[in-house]
């Protein structure tokens, strides 16, 4: 089964300027992928151009074996804009009808309760767009994202107008999503949120990718820190193998140990040494 | 094919929630009632006049050109409408982030072109079509004066205003929206100057303002169709009624033939063809 999708040295030029400089990468089937990077490393670009949005200038993508931007690619995604705007005339239910027709969706009235009730939104299927918090318009976002049953989301900043208790509700959304099977490409500044929910993460800097892998396989470890009855002390350069060595010298040495931690950086660590500070 | 209708239908339902079409129906009947005023006015004091020498009904040339004032005042509330109905269909949409989650849904950006392209112009040539029609009435019952055509001035009218729906349409992609409703409005100004050019070259005569004239109307055939609506209205009238009805109140009455129809759907199949190759190189 080919991945939900697939980037092959994907570039894209503005002019002169290279937003992206031959990335590759992929989402497995039911897989939940983080995209961090500074802003302007190219996160977005990279979305749109899975999206379809954006026509690369070299390399090509596929959504589930299909070129990117083809009827049968975009009938396998569901996006979610960094920057988007419902009609501010429109109701909630009104939002998702439309994009369910677009979409070829049968789901109906009960696929639309169905999302509404995920996102939270189950009491404001009536309310104006014009009439919901930037929080709601995002959450009613997500929901549009979801209609048709797509096999890949695509979310570019979902969290960026939530509060904690949204931020929370998508997590678990994507939580679910994952239990169904869909894949999902996050992009997000949120470290944290990315390290709770992904399976992999990707870090772009400067529109190259500079790091991938499975957040546990990120991080590096830092050492081991003992607390005895002298103090604290952290024995640099030692890994969770060589705790009970640690624990069991110092026993024998006549120590008394309070507490052992195994040291080990994190994805935040991970992501400034991969971009080397870079931000804009 | 679904996804143009779906398009066209959710633009429609734009305009009645916005309440486009309420302000439109207000200033029309502001219009209308004035122009019914200014109609009845008019005849009254025509039909004061005592028989002329030159054998001119005085009626005929009352009311073509008031009819003719009547149409150019219909298109250019015509041109008002599918301006706004599709200035910022594309790059103006886009960059207030309302074109993205609609262009990866799969229905193909030519159809969501087609769709805002059908739901302007269905909408606009309706609204020209019925206001063309209640000009006519008023005009029938203040100075009982039909025009020599009756159906073929209202559906050049018609044609007129959806190529200016396609013109804005096909700027909408390139230009953002303030630009593009600028960009639109002095293109309709443009066809005006140049059809009044021609006329006054046939007036002259002047072989030069004549060549303006014509070459205006082929590369803005909005105006050749209005041009050729206002010539059906005494098209079988003779003498000095038909004469001054060239001359026409905002541009002359000129026919063009069976040729123009052609040229107006060709010319809107390449509106089409620029304005697909644009959406499709477009960024978004």
């Amino acid at each position: 089964m080919p991945p939900a999708l697939a980037a092959h040295a994907v570039e894209k030029r503005y002019r002169s300027t290279a937003a992206l400089r031959g990335v590759d990468l992929a989402v497995d089937e039911g897989q939940l992928v983080g995209l961090l990077g500074p802003n302007g490393a190219g996160k977005s670009t990279l979305v749109k151009i899975a999206c379809g949005l954006v026509r690369p200038s070299g390399g090509r993508a596929e959504i589930c074996g299909h070129p990117a931007g083809s009827l049968a690619a975009r009938a396998r995604i569901g996006y979610l804009a960094e920057l988007f705007r419902f009609p501010d005339w429109a109701r909630a239910d009104e939002v998702l009808e439309l994009h369910q027709k677009l979409a070829g969706s049968r789901g109906g009235a009960a696929e639309r309760s169905e999302l509404l009730e995920l996102v939270g939104l189950a009491d404001a299927r009536d309310r104006r767009v014009e009439a919901m918090s930037k929080g709601m318009q995002q959450r009613l976002g997500l929901a549009q994202a979801l209609v048709g049953n797509p096999r890949l989301l695509l979310l570019d900043e979902p969290t960026s107008a939530l509060d904690p208790v949204g931020r929370r509700t998508v997590r678990q959304l994507l939580e679910e999503l994952r239990r169904r099977g869909v894949s999902v490409l996050l992009n997000s500044h949120l470290l944290s949120e990315v390290e709770l929910v992904c399976d992999r993460v990707a870090i772009i800097a400067s529109g190259a990718l500079v790091a991938e892998g499975r957040p546990a396989d990120l991080v590096k470890p830092r050492g081991v820190e003992v607390e005895t009855a002298s103090g604290k002390r952290v024995i640099e350069g030692a890994g969770r193998d060589d705790a009970p060595r640690i624990v069991s010298d110092l026993v024998a040495a006549g120590e008394r140990v309070f507490g052992v931690r195994v040291l080990s950086s994190t994805l935040e660590d991970v992501y400034l040494e991969a971009v080397g500070g870079e931000t804009s | 094919m679904t996804g143009a209708v779906e398009i066209a239908l959710y633009a429609w339902r734009e305009s009645l929630r916005r309440r486009v079409f309420f302000v439109v129906i207000v200033l029309s009947l502001a219009f209308l009632a004035l122009y019914a005023v200014g109609t009845t006015a008019a005849f009254n004091e025509v039909n004061k006049f005592g028989s002329n020498p030159n054998d001119t009904d005085p009626s005929v040339v009352a009311g073509s050109t008031l009819l003719g004032l009547a149409m150019f005042a219909t298109l250019f509330l015509g041109t008002v409408l599918a301006v706004f109905l599709t200035l910022s269909a594309v790059r103006g949409d886009a960059e207030r982030g309302l074109l993205q989650p609609l262009v990866v849904r799969p229905l193909g950006r030519p159809s969501l072109l087609a769709g805002r392209f059908v739901g302007a112009a269905a909408v606009c040539a309706v609204y020209v079509g019925l206001l063309y029609a209640i000009s006519l009435v008023i005009t029938l019952l203040a100075g009982d004066w039909t025009p020599d055509h009756m159906i073929a001035p209202g559906l050049e009218l018609m044609a007129a205003v959806v190529v200016l729906a396609g013109v804005s349409l096909l700027g909408s992609v390139f230009l953002p929206t303030t630009a593009n409703g600028i960009a639109v409005f002095m293109v309709f100004g443009a066809g005006l100057v140049a059809g009044l050019l021609g006329q006054i070259g046939d007036a002259i005569p002047s072989q030069t303002l004549q060549n303006i004239g014509s070459a205006g109307a082929i590369a803005l055939p909005f105006e050749a169709l209005y041009q050729e609506a206002l010539h059906a209205l005494t098209s079988d009238t003779s003498g000095l009624a038909s004469f001054v009805v060239k001359l026409g109140p905002f541009g002359g009455a000129h026919h063009f033939g069976p040729g123009l129809v052609a040229w107006v759907f060709a010319y809107l199949a390449l509106l089409a063809g620029a304005a697909v190759w644009g959406f499709h190189r477009r960024d978004l």
